[in-house]
């Protein structure tokens, strides 16, 4: 399997819903400069002949797939596409459901995430994840944000009130709680409270965040904000984001898969997948056609 | 269209809204019932302690109602009551006249009065029936007393004249009598009080030590062959018996002296039917003048009578007195069950939700579980009996009690508190399991989720969310298990439950807490005073206060359960659980 990480310029043919030939893993990387961000790894978080099946029922289809670091890269396609599964994979949040299997494998930064010497817990604190419905906890503010921390088992007060303070900054929420940060979660607004669950992802210093239609429940100002972040941070994480939502995926993601029941159909710069998409599914998805 | 809605005369109504009325009148049906229930035992309850007028009547010569020729007597009036009886017709007239001269029964209503004529020492009952055609005469006596005794009920008499011990009479019409009598039954309880500590704390703390020595004597001398520091151990106990013997009978002698001066001291009374007799003073407990009273001396009777009931210890199998240690028994062992099924539940019930794997295997767990809430409770009282206590109880005995346990008297090896409150939490483990597995499985997937995907681990997770999310579903089964655990008798008397116990299971005596004694329970309470009593009629008051007093108990329990819930549901405040 290695190789291919050596090796990740090959460039499969547009439309991934081509046979490929066993032995001949073709990944979707594009060679491209990162502009003046410096030259990061291209094929960060990567997919190989990745199939996913709960129960009996197969959900993913050989998904070839190789998402850059420090990029957004956000999935695109109707529901039931398989876009949220294989977001959820990435973390092995779908190891809790009973019956899940794969094959294939799925690797970031050069290292199986199913590796058996790998805890799954050390995968996760790595990985910060930002749900669809926003999930605050039962506690303060500022018990939300150090909860990582805290399961960690970091104690020492400075190191808390500084991580508390950085990650409310970064999510922009800084200003709006300094005041009241021991007061319930729960008083906050939903737009408030998203960005609570993005800084309580922030806090543990991960190197990827996962956002599953972050915004599907905010208002329009509340989503401009987080689309602000989104921009803010995507210089220090790579952000992998499904989206139901055309235009916020053309606004804020770099690049831009389109999955249909299951598969990859393209996956590519957005701005290409928007304008010039090379699939006609893609095309009539993008322009609203269907799904 | 228009013109069919024009048709229609008045408001349409909804059709199937009348059942809303049939729902609405179970809730009404069952409500009532509960009010019903709980008025008549706080009425019944309640004027057990209220010291109601005594009224004297005077029957005729011959009335079926006299007593041995008895035909005054005074009392409290219970309740009037309508009876009908077939009486055999006596006079011409109310024979039909085909029938003349054959005798006859025919119905006849007339209506009785039920009164409380107390001293049983000389009626040997302390209810009576009167019929009100017989009454010729009913007033309220002024100068009459209702006197609570060590034993017999309570008497009701008119005072004589009161003789002291050095020898001074009052007689009542004397202007001192009143303050001589107070001052005595005054001093008497200030002797009792004090005969009382000196039996409880004193006494108490020497018997349990000769108990001891005494075993451990017997155990040795049974040995057919002594060691020589075996002997000398022997005789040290010996010795240690002998100073302790001289101790208890010095105290002994103290709390002989105090109940000699207690029968100094004499009131002379003369009953309502004539009879006459006398009382000692250190037997008088209270009395009062019932017909003097105004409604707040009353009140002042009602609540010296009602703190004494909850603070005080029983006499006179049980009947009268307090029900103290039943109250503090029933506490203790409803404790000891929450302390016991709580943990339990919750940790079975975690399993079963979040660890196991669902399947066939855990289905039916769960159904067996659930089914062991039906299962009668008598029967967790049988298995109580063999598991706890002649299994576990008994293991404990031979590993640590071993010599009380082969010289026949066991420690953990029979009934006792702990046994009691281990077999209620088995009994209660159901309420428990089901309740955390429901509020468990409440906790909304997102925060178990959130949590997860923060690096924390499913134990972390439990912990720190699942488990302080769901605590107020499982007080709120702590709370079912509590209020039935508290009432229940039945598998209470096979494992260590009494009538009447000596001790409480917590006192002042080394080690401080006795889990192995056998105790008093309200439930058990009730039934002995109203079922087992010598008297059962003169009881049933007592058993409406015990009821009163046990309802309370639970209520009092649950409450305070129900605060707590409330005071960790606001920690969680605006959660969506």
């Amino acid at each position: 399997m290695t190789q291919n990480r050596d090796n990740p310029t090959e460039i499969s043919p547009p439309g991934g819903q081509q046979k490929t030939p066993i032995g001949q893993q073709k990944l979707h990387v594009e060679q491209q400069p990162l502009g003046d961000r410096g030259n990061f790894n291209a094929d960060y978080i990567s997919f190989r002949d990745y199939s996913f099946y709960y129960g009996a029922t197969q959900v993913l289809f050989d998904i070839n797939l190789a998402l850059p670091e420090r990029q957004v890269t956000a999935l695109i396609g109707p529901s039931g596409c398989g876009k949220s599964t294989l977001l959820r994979n990435i973390n092995r949040m779908n190891d809790l459901i009973d019956g899940v299997r794969h094959t294939g494998d799925l690797l970031i930064d050069g290292e199986s995430v199913y590796n058996p010497y790998l805890e799954v817990i050390s995968l996760r604190k790595r990985i910060g994840m930002v749900f669809q419905k926003s999930n605050p906890f039962p506690k303060s503010i500022y018990e939300n944000v150090i909860y990582g921390l805290r399961v960690a088992g970091r104690r020492r007060k400075s190191v808390l009130d500084e991580a508390v303070e950085s990650s409310l900054r970064r999510a922009a929420l800084w200003d709006e709680v300094k005041d009241r940060l021991h007061e319930s979660a729960f008083s906050l607004s939903g737009g408030q409270m998203q960005r609570l669950c993005i800084a309580r992802a922030i806090a543990n210093n991960p190197e990827i965040i996962l956002m599953d239609e972050p915004c599907s429940a905010l208002d329009p100002v509340a989503t401009g904000k987080i689309e602000d972040l989104i921009h803010e941070l995507k210089n220090d994480y790579t952000i992998v984001i499904v989206t139901h939502n055309m235009q916020q995926a053309a606004r804020v993601s770099d690049r831009t898969a389109f999955f249909y029941l299951g598969k990859l159909i393209e996956y590519g710069e957005t701005e290409r997948i928007f304008m010039n998409p090379e699939n006609s599914q893609t095309e009539a998805y993008v322009s609203g056609r269907f799904g | 269209m228009s013109s069919k809605i024009k048709n229609t005369t008045g408001p349409a109504a909804p059709k199937g809204e009348v059942w809303v009325w049939f729902t609405s009148l179970g809730l009404v049906l069952g409500l009532s019932m509960v009010l019903v229930l709980f008025g008549l035992i706080l009425f019944r309850g309640l004027s057990y302690f209220w010291p109601a007028p005594v009224t004297q009547i005077e029957l005729r010569e011959d009335s079926e109602s006299a007593l041995r020729g008895m035909t005054t007597f005074a009392g409290v009036l219970a309740k009037t009551q309508q009876r009908t009886e077939r009486v055999l017709a006596e006079t011409e007239e109310e024979l039909d006249e085909e029938d003349a001269g054959a005798l006859e029964m025919i119905p006849q209503t007339f209506t009785e009065l039920h009164l409380f004529i107390g001293n049983r020492d000389a009626y040997g009952q302390s209810f009576r029936y009167f019929r009100e055609d017989d009454i010729v005469a009913r007033f309220y006596p002024d100068n009459i007393i209702r006197a609570e005794r060590r034993s017999e009920g309570d008497g009701i008499f008119y005072p004589l004249r009161l003789q002291l011990d050095d020898g001074t009479e009052f007689d009542v019409s004397d202007e001192g009598f009143e303050a001589a009598l107070r001052r005595v039954v005054r001093e008497a309880r200030s002797r009792r009080s004090e005969i009382n500590r000196i039996e409880r704390r004193e006494i108490g703390r020497i018997n349990l030590e000769i108990n001891d020595i005494d075993l451990e004597r017997r155990y040795l001398q049974r040995q057919e062959a002594l060691t020589d520091s075996q002997e000398r151990w022997l005789e040290r106990l010996g010795e240690r018996l002998q100073a302790l013997q001289e101790d208890f009978a010095v105290h002994e002698a103290e709390a002989n002296e105090l109940r000699r001066e207690n029968q100094a001291n004499v009131l002379f009374f003369e009953r309502s039917d004539g009879g006459q007799g006398r009382i000692a003073i250190g037997d008088l407990f209270r009395y009062y003048y019932p017909n003097q009273l105004g409604f707040f001396d009353r009140i002042g009777v009602f609540s010296i009578r009602f703190w004494e009931f909850v603070s005080g210890y029983p006499r006179d199998a049980n009947m009268s007195g307090g029900i103290f240690p039943a109250i503090f028994g029933t506490f203790v062992m409803t404790l000891i069950m929450s302390v016991a099924v709580t943990p339990f539940g919750v940790i079975a019930a975690i399993y079963l939700r979040e660890y196991a794997k669902q399947g066939p295997v855990v289905r039916s767990v769960r159904i067996a579980v659930n089914n062991l809430a039906g299962v009668p409770s008598i029967v967790f009282g049988v298995f109580g009996l063999g598991f706890f206590v002649y299994l576990m109880g008994g293991s404990i005995d031979a590993l640590f009690f071993p010599r009380a346990a082969e010289m026949g008297t066991p420690t953990f090896g029979t009934g006792g508190i702990l046994w009691a409150g281990l077999t209620l939490a088995l009994l209660n483990l159901p309420v428990v399991i089901v309740a955390t597995e429901e509020s468990v499985s409440a906790v909304p997937r997102g925060v178990r989720e959130g949590s997860l995907a923060c690096g924390a681990s499913k134990w972390q997770t439990m912990q720190r969310l699942v488990i302080p999310a769901s605590l107020p579903g499982i007080l709120t089964g702590m709370i079912l298990a509590m209020a039935r655990g508290a009432g229940e008798v039945a598998p209470l008397m096979l494992v260590g439950v009494v009538a009447l116990a000596p001790n409480l299971p917590i006192d002042g005596n080394f080690p401080f807490i006795h889990l192995e004694r056998k105790f008093m329970h309200l439930g058990f309470h009730i039934y002995d005073v109203g079922f087992q009593s010598p008297d059962s009629e003169a009881a049933i008051p007592t058993v409406f206060a015990t009821t009163l007093v046990l309802i309370g108990l639970i209520v009092l329990l649950n409450l305070s359960a129900i605060l707590l819930r409330n005071h960790i549901r606001k920690r969680h405040l605006g959660s969506a659980f």
